[in-house]
């Protein structure tokens, strides 16, 4: 099976300039691969760099040596040393990205902000609108939230908005960091079929969750994070 | 099949080769390079100063430089360079193919004319003649900049700031541009009516495919409008990436200043 997701040797370390040049090592020596259909878990305790691995695979930290392989058009593509445009088409397209918090932007109506990634690949207003509304159904956001931006909402209410942007579109791959954190077990459950049906469509997924119960009912594999710690 | 639109989108409209300029003794920009692309929004940020404003004087051909040069894919697909053009291209580029939103719209607009002459003006400069085509297509746009369109016959003068930049905007992108030069467009706004010209331009600009170079010493306007960004400092580029990368991962100590210096919201 050809992996969508090859990282090999990947290394992470900060250098901050403010506080007179100190190294703070991340990760190094970061290797694992991730078939389609297959969800992997990162585990490890907080501070281990288990999201700077997955910003690091969307190419929102840049690498300082090794390989980000990303299966994008049939073709392996290294995110560690692509073009700026190049990272871009790759998330059009290939990534999606459900982060730890909505970055909402003022102004735009819920609907619309997760109805986004299905417009950005060409559907139409009216279909995407559609499919958006079905996935805010599944994960309990009453209709009449629908046409608000989400900028007022609780805390769990913007993170089903989140996933709703984030599970919206069929890309190849999908990081998931903390899906389940802020959520109700109803919506924890949601969001576990939701993980399934991806796997079934041949998704290729990392994710990070702290919760053992749903780390156990969507985790294939599970990669422990603490041995790429880097040597400080 | 190849896809035609797709390779056209794989050549950049606008390419810098080590552009520099120097007023007497300073350099107030030093060896810039660097290539944009159809619908990409790159931001030029740094404190003032740096040298981002003259860059964007030099890459609209506002200002020659004194070394390297700036070249532009016409309308016909070739690359021409920005100082060998001929008057009527230079003019096709200021008054159809580019637009330049300047921060004080009293600079873009002509303020003693009607907000719908102010719009109408670039379509007659392109050969429109038809009255009512030309105002029912400047109350179009008004209509898409927000502009309550019983305003229509008011000078700017008369209108608030953030409604006279919206103008500006609209101005600009009637004869549909493909490259829009942007200085500083929230600059002097209120924060409440900056949001709301931002989510605009956002919109606006995606809708249209536009490219965009827009000078900010605002990282949140960086944030929410470009793909890529360039930090300047001293009259040089120090780093450049997508905007997110640069951001959250800023890499040299002056971005890192620079990031570092924004009040959590």
């Amino acid at each position: 099976m050809t992996a969508m997701i090859d990282v090999a040797n990947a290394k992470k370390t900060f250098t901050m300039h403010l506080q007179g040049g100190i190294e703070l090592p991340v990760v190094s020596g970061v290797t694992f691969q991730v078939n389609p259909g297959e969800c992997v878990v990162l585990s490890g305790p907080s501070g281990a760099g288990k999201s700077s691995i997955l910003k690091m695979i969307f190419g929102n930290y840049r690498c300082d040596s090794g390989r980000i392989g990303i299966r994008h058009r049939g073709a392996l593509i290294d995110l560690a040393s692509a073009e700026p445009r190049q990272v871009l088409n790759v998330r059009r397209s290939t990534i999606g990205y459900v982060s730890q918090f909505l970055r909402a932007v003022p102004r735009v109506a819920t609907i619309d902000v997760v109805a986004e990634p299905l417009i950005v690949n060409g559907m139409s207003r009216t279909e995407a609108q559609a499919r958006a509304g079905e996935l805010l159904h599944r994960l309990n956001i009453p209709e009449r939230l629908w046409q608000l931006p989400p900028a007022t909402f609780s805390g769990g209410e913007q993170q089903r908005v989140n996933i709703a942007r984030g599970f919206i579109s069929d890309l190849p791959i999908l990081l998931l960091d903390e899906p389940t954190a802020s959520l109700d077990a109803a919506n924890r459950a949601v969001v576990v079929e939701l993980v399934s049906e991806k796997k079934r469509q041949g998704t290729a997924m990392v994710a990070i969750v702290h919760d053992d119960e749903i780390r156990h009912l969507i985790a294939d594999r599970i990669v422990d994070v603490t041995s790429f710690a880097a040597a400080a | 099949m190849v896809d035609q639109a797709a390779l056209e989108n794989d050549q950049p409209l606008l390419v810098a080769t080590s552009i520099s300029k120097s007023f007497g003794r300073i350099a107030a920009c030093r060896d810039v390079s660097f290539a944009l692309y159809p619908g990409e929004v790159l931001a030029i940020v740094g404190e003032s100063g740096s040298g981002k404003s003259t860059l964007l004087q030099l890459l609209s051909g506002q200002l020659a430089a004194s070394a390297g040069h700036v070249s532009y894919r016409m309308r016909d697909g070739v690359a021409r360079d920005l100082a060998s053009l001929g008057e009527a291209e230079r003019r096709f580029l200021y008054r159809t193919d580019w637009g330049f939103v300047h921060q004080d719209p009293a600079q873009g607009l002509r303020m003693a004319v009607s907000a719908g002459a102010n719009v109408g003006e670039r379509l007659m400069a392109v050969g429109w003649n038809h009255y009512g085509r030309i105002r029912e297509t400047a109350s179009d746009w008004l209509t898409r900049v927000e502009i309550d369109t019983a305003r229509i016959d008011d000078a700017p003068r008369t209108y608030s700031g953030g409604m006279r930049q919206r103008l500006q905007i609209a101005r600009n992108l009637v004869t549909e541009p493909r490259l829009v030069f942007m200085d500083e467009p929230t600059g002097g706004l209120d924060v409440s009516v900056q949001a709301r010209l931002l989510d605009l331009l956002r919109s606006l600009v995606a809708e249209l495919q536009l490219a965009v170079i827009i000078v900010t010493h605002d990282l949140a306007v960086a944030r929410l409008l470009s793909h890529r960004v360039m930090v300047m400092k001293g009259g040089r580029v120090i780093e450049t990436g997508l905007t997110d990368q640069v951001l959250d991962d800023p890499r040299e100590p002056y971005t890192q200043l620079l990031v570092s210096s924004i009040l959590p919201p």
